[in-house]
């Protein structure tokens, strides 16, 4: 919960930017054949990309909203399209297509089992 | 016993006759949103539908007979679309409390069509635990068949209905494919579910692993995504096309609501004129005839004229949103409306108060969020809608001399209008940056907002839409505003002098104009201003029917048009102060009204009411005090 970063100046975008590629970086750098699972959340997700939901950090209620619309831990999430500006983003999820804000997505912890840019 | 093998009834247990006749049936509709479900309601029902408030929510409650082959009829009632039943929300409270027979205004049904949408089956299944878990005789409509057909889905309906236990059908309500395994379930002997082991319904992801399950055993196959909707993505959301669209979209609607809309009204105003005339002209001269004519006719009249904007705004608004387009303008507004602590859903309530309130505080129940729904009725009026058009006219070409200020693009009488409409905008957006950082915080309420696939609107629903909100809109003109404008017809005539009405200065509406002229003082405005502010709290309009009978009746200005004669009544100051006035005052019975019925009380429209006026009369007081 207080986990707020501070740094609302610098475009969100960049910091994204960031993030994804030392994640492909780590990934191409070793680890032959074998599921190296990192952990991140959907905002660190770009189009196209998939992962499997970890965890939801969300009151019980709220948590309870996302996981009836296919938000389940294990389930597999595919960022889409977004507004433009990247806010909100529209994510694949169970045979629906869901728009979540920034400050949502940031609470859904996901694994990124395979490669970022894969289908 | 064609229906057996289609609706698979016969294959479960326990098949109970009801002793009822259908003709007392009530039979509920449920379904997670955008399954489909109101579009089959109306395929079932067709005309025969009411739309009321459930009492004491904002909760639309439709209900409508549906009329089956052999010409008896079942009641239905289509309850708001949920996920779950669990009730936190206050549209799944009441699904739930009406399925479990526990609002007395409703009567508890006795069976449930439970609509899913079959592209979407494995989702969409988990709100059949809840409803299974009730044991009232269920058919689980799996709704959207022509789409799983063509987007090469599939499933077994015999084996589901073994799972479930309860008979399934698969229809598609858009095309009418698959209508009549419903109907015959509404007119045979429903079956209740045969008892199955269902999850414990509070826990999510048990109950989505069990639809999972029974969409295995019922060898369902999810179709492959729509092609078409990414098609239409890959444009209305993309970066640069999409808000280019949006805009366009939005201008439009707002230019044929003053391009279309305008003339209609006009038609509508000079239809009534003229009927009132003419009915007028075959009734001696009486009060009898003051009170038809002047009271009824034309105050009624008045507001009918709205009538072909509201329509037109509806159906746009019903195109945006049986199409699918809504949510993705909705997903482009969203960023813009969050710095004023709003949200994208907001974004098209708003922009339709611009041409009528009433339309647009209706137009608010596609806000989910109760906060923000009601964070955006309350800042709705201040948008500056048609209704204040004829008085800013009148007063800005009173006062204001028609000059140039760029070239041909910009006079100053354009400039005081867009300066009015941008005075009315800068009250609601600050008004909304209060209430959303204070009483309407929203907290960490996350935004969701699902992305329908696109779909071509149907004639017929786009026609029900409308037809059921002419129904709102004119039951409201033929009740609180008839009354109204009686009562304030009643006030223009009384008191009797040597049994007849006296001039208006001394009737009642001119005593309580004068009564009110210390207050009003402030504000540059004299008694017959003041009686115009009172007629205008019916409908902002009227005070320039009320200004026009006035003057006409004083013999000091009789010679004179309206326009010269207000500005030699009124100093510049009070010219201004009147027009800010009118820009904040919450000066509409039907937006009060609407207000309340939408927001289920008094307690909103009272403190809306007061904060407007309060607003007014400030501002019109500093316009007042500042131009002399």
């Amino acid at each position: 919960m207080g986990s707020k970063k501070r740094r609302k100046k610098p475009p969100a975008l960049d910091k994204d930017f960031g993030q994804a590629h030392t994640e492909i970086k780590m990934q191409l750098s070793g680890n032959y054949g074998q599921p190296e699972v990192y952990s991140a959340t959907l905002v660190d997700l770009r189009r196209g990309d998939a992962a499997v939901l970890d965890g939801i950090d969300l009151p019980g209620e709220d948590a309870r909203r996302l996981m009836e619309l296919g938000f389940l831990p294990g389930a597999r999430v595919t960022a889409g399209r977004s507004a433009p500006g990247g806010d909100p983003r529209v994510f694949q999820v169970d045979g629906s297509e869901i728009a979540l804000r920034r400050e949502t997505a940031r609470r859904l912890k996901v694994r990124l089992s395979k490669t970022p840019r894969g289908k | 016993m064609s229906g057996c093998s289609d609706c698979a009834s016969c294959s479960v247990a326990g098949v109970v006759e009801l002793p009822s006749t259908p003709a007392t049936r009530t039979v509920a509709v449920i379904g997670p949103p955008n399954s489909g479900k109101t579009t089959l309601f109306n395929r079932l029902t067709g005309l025969r539908q009411k739309v009321a408030n459930f009492p004491g929510v904002t909760v639309e409650q439709h209900t409508g007979a549906a009329e089956l082959p052999d010409g008896r009829s079942v009641q239905l009632i289509d309850l708001p679309g949920v996920y779950s039943l669990s009730p936190r929300s206050e549209d799944e409270q009441i699904a739930h409390d009406v399925l479990t027979g526990q609002r007395a205004d409703t009567p508890k049904p006795e069976a449930v069509l439970l609509v899913l949408d079959a592209t979407n089956l494995a989702r969409h299944l988990m709100l059949a635990a809840p409803i299974l878990a009730l044991g009232m005789p269920t058919l689980v409509v799996l709704n959207m068949a022509d789409d799983l057909r063509n987007r090469g889905g599939r499933v077994d309906l015999k084996k589901l209905s073994a799972e479930l236990g309860a008979p399934v059908a698969l229809v598609s309500a858009r095309q009418g494919d698959g209508i009549e395994r419903v109907f015959e379930f509404l007119a045979g002997a429903m079956p209740k579910p045969a008892p199955k082991e269902l999850p414990i319904l509070q826990d999510v992801p048990k109950c989505r692993q069990w639809a999972g399950r029974v969409g295995l055993q019922a060898a369902y196959h999810a179709p492959i995504p729509p092609r078409w909707t990414r098609r239409l993505d890959a444009v209305f959301l993309h970066p640069v096309a999409g808000p280019l669209i949006f805009l366009a979209v939005v201008i439009v609607i707002f230019q044929s609501i003053f391009s279309l809309g305008d003339p209609s009204k006009k038609a509508v105003d000079w239809l009534i004129q003229h009927s009132g005339n003419w009915i007028a002209s075959a009734l001696p001269a009486s009060l009898f005839r003051s009170l038809l004519i002047d009271g009824v006719w034309k105050g009624v009249g008045s507001v009918v004229a709205f009538l072909p904007q509201v329509l037109l705004l509806f159906l746009f608004i019903g195109i945006l949103e049986d199409s699918g387009y809504l949510a993705r303008a909705a997903l482009i507004a969203d960023r813009t409306m969050a710095k004023v602590g709003l949200q994208g859903k907001s974004f098209i309530p708003l922009l339709s108060a611009y041409a009528c309130a009433v339309p647009a505080i209706m137009s608010t129940r596609t806000i989910e969020n109760k906060r923000d729904r009601i964070a955006t009725i309350l800042i709705a009026p201040f948008m500056t809608c048609s209704a204040r058009l004829p008085v800013y006219t009148l007063v800005i070409a009173a006062f204001i001399t028609k000059r140039r200020l760029i070239g041909w693009l910009l006079s100053t009488q354009a400039a005081a209008m867009l300066g009015l409409y941008l005075l009315g905008f800068l009250a609601a957006v600050v008004t909304a940056r209060v209430l959303k950082s204070s009483i309407l915080k929203s907290g960490r309420t996350p935004f969701l907002l699902e992305m329908p696939s696109y779909r071509w609107p149907t004639v017929q629903s786009l026609g029900l839409r409308l037809l059921d909100r002419s129904k709102v809109f004119l039951r409201r003109a033929g009740t609180i505003i008839l009354l109204v404008t009686v009562a304030l017809w009643v006030m223009t005539v009384l008191p009797f002098e040597n049994g007849k009405p006296v001039d208006i200065e001394h009737s009642l509406a001119g005593t309580v104009g004068h009564t009110i002229e210390p207050v009003i003082r402030p504000l540059g405005f004299n008694w017959k201003i003041g009686v115009g502010l009172i007629t205008a709290v019916a409908a902002r309009e009227t005070i320039v029917a009320t200004l026009g009978t006035i003057y006409a009746m004083d013999p000091k200005s009789q010679a004179q048009e309206l326009e010269s004669a207000l500005h030699h009544d009124l100093s510049p100051g009070g010219a201004v102060a009147l027009l800010v006035f009118f820009a904040f005052a919450m000066q509409c019975i039907s937006t009060i009204a609407v207000v309340r019925r939408e927001t289920g009380g008094w307690k909103w429209p009272a403190a809306q009411f007061a904060y407007m006026t309060v607003l007014a009369y400030a501002g019109a007081a500093i316009a007042a005090h500042v131009i002399r």
